[in-house]
């Protein structure tokens, strides 16, 4: 396999370290355990689907890697953005029909920011780092998509009467609902621009401590954990704009009239950053 | 005539609400009274298109509403919900959001007397004045597109009596000097009287005139 200056993996880990690492884990179950949060369960199933899906993912990508195929590249990437709006939409369920917004925005979120990334010219156009950048994009406007609509369909719900409201003056539907795009928009990006914001300070981005760890040159992680940051941020708000926009005309008739709301959509906690 | 139900159904949340209902609506003041759940905030709902019949017609003023621009129909037909929904920011600005969506002119310190509210309260946050100041504020604001009908869902249902007396003494002093149409629902058959020129009674298909009618 061709390998590329500054990314060549330096250290090789035994399954045995895995294992080892999982005295950690012990620790959260115990700190669940002692303080009855009752998250010792979610504890097991995160760590054993971490695992499988890493592991599976990990031979997907050494055969991608392998074959170099742009194809197959395209395939990976649309099966992560139909599984990414499928677990984004159990988070909007407030949000009627959100599968399909969620799929355009984060389809035109990934194509679009790994578009000028490759036009840019900071890396080629090879499975190696099409597969991680796009997986990193599509999972960061995931996260952002899905709290955005969680926060839609929660302050439609809560805020009905003022909506109704203002339609009620004449509003269309798109300015009765202004105010709460525009929170459901901030909802979406202030965790990873809050996170842009303290990076080096509080912690260092996956990325730079993986190219680290791998050998690279301190200069060369940091220029390519910003490239990485500033494509986020761009993805994330790309994702969440499409996502809320595209959401938000559900609720709505053509006659600027706000549906019904459906009563068995139940409030969920707002997913966290992972 | 002002608005015309005929063979009106309404359905919501999958219940039918009202079913076949016709009735007559004239100028001046009208009062609807029935019972909670008989469909009273509905029928509001459906004289400004906040929704629609599922079968039936509603027309206004001789033509069907569908036909209306819904937008203009909104501004020419306001309003008032039976709780306060106030809008971020000022009562000035609450005042002025629907004229400016419109891009109208509007006198603040006009509307907010005619609601019986004093202009001192314009740069005041609406959201935190009393329920009673928040009420005469969505009054003011709906007043501030100039409309020819009023709709008034149980606007005094959450207000204190001194309050409630206020405000009905306002809709008077609306209905004397603007020869503002109105139309109010309420479950509360003495208010209907006291601020009607005709009150009605929503029942399952019909609209009945109330024998204490006075006009």
């Amino acid at each position: 396999m061709a390998r590329d200056k500054g990314m060549t993996a330096a250290i090789h880990i035994e399954l045995g370290t895995v294992a080892a690492t999982l005295v950690l884990v012990a620790v959260a179950v115990a700190v669940a355990r002692w303080e009855r949060t009752h998250l010792e369960g979610d504890i097991g199933v995160a760590v054993a689907r971490s695992f499988v899906q890493l592991t599976l993912v990990g031979y997907l990508i050494k055969g991608i890697f392998a074959s170099n195929s742009l194809a197959w590249v395209a395939l990976l990437l649309a099966v992560m953005v139909v599984f990414g709006a499928f677990t984004a939409r159990r988070r909007a369920s407030r949000v009627p029909h959100a599968f399909w917004p969620l799929l355009v925005a984060l389809a035109i979120a990934a194509s679009a920011t790994l578009a000028v990334v490759l036009m840019i010219g900071v890396f080629p156009a090879k499975a190696r780092y099409l597969v991680p950048v796009g997986g990193m994009v599509i999972g960061n406007a995931m996260t952002a998509a899905a709290v955005a609509l969680n926060r839609l369909g929660d302050d439609v719900h809560d805020a009905a009467g003022r909506i109704e409201a203002t339609l009620a003056l004449g509003a269309t539907a798109t300015e009765a609902m202004r105010p709460i795009t525009r929170r459901s928009l901030r909802s979406g990006m202030i965790p990873l621009i809050d996170s842009t914001k303290t990076t080096g300070l509080i912690f260092f981005p996956g990325t730079m401590v993986g190219m680290l760890l791998a050998g690279a040159s301190p200069t060369d992680a940091v220029r390519l954990q910003l490239v990485l940051l500033y494509v986020l941020l761009g993805a994330v708000a790309l994702a969440t704009l499409l996502a809320v926009l595209l959401s938000r005309r559900v609720f709505f008739t053509a006659e600027h009239q706000l549906r019904e709301l459906p009563a068995f959509a139940r409030r969920v906690p707002h997913p966290r950053r992972p | 005539m002002l608005f015309e139900l005929e063979g009106v159904t309404a359905i919501r949340g999958g219940r039918v609400v009202f079913e076949n209902l016709d009735g007559v609506l004239l100028g001046g003041a009208t009062g609807i009274v029935g019972p909670s759940g008989v469909g009273k905030s509905t029928l509001l709902r459906l004289l400004n298109r906040l929704a629609d019949p599922s079968s039936g017609t509603v027309r206004y003023r001789g033509r069907d509403l569908r036909e209306r621009d819904v937008l203009a129909l909104r501004r020419e037909v306001g309003l008032v919900s039976q709780l306060p929904a106030s809008l971020e920011g000022s009562v000035a600005d609450n005042v002025l959001y629907g004229p400016r969506l419109a891009d109208r002119n509007a006198d603040v310190v006009a509307s907010l007397r005619l609601a019986g509210l004093d202009p001192a309260f314009a740069p005041r946050r609406a959201d935190a004045l009393s329920v009673g100041e928040q009420q005469r504020v969505m009054l003011a604001r709906a007043l501030a597109l100039q409309p020819s009908v009023l709709l008034l869902d149980e606007p005094t249902s959450a207000l204190d009596m001194a309050t409630t007396t206020s405000i009905e003494a306002t809709l008077h002093d609306l209905r004397d000097r603007l020869g503002l149409s109105f139309v109010l629902v309420t479950h509360d058959l003495r208010q209907a009287e006291r601020v009607a020129d005709r009150v009605l009674t929503l029942e399952a298909r019909a609209l009945h005139a109330w024998p204490a009618t006075k006009a």
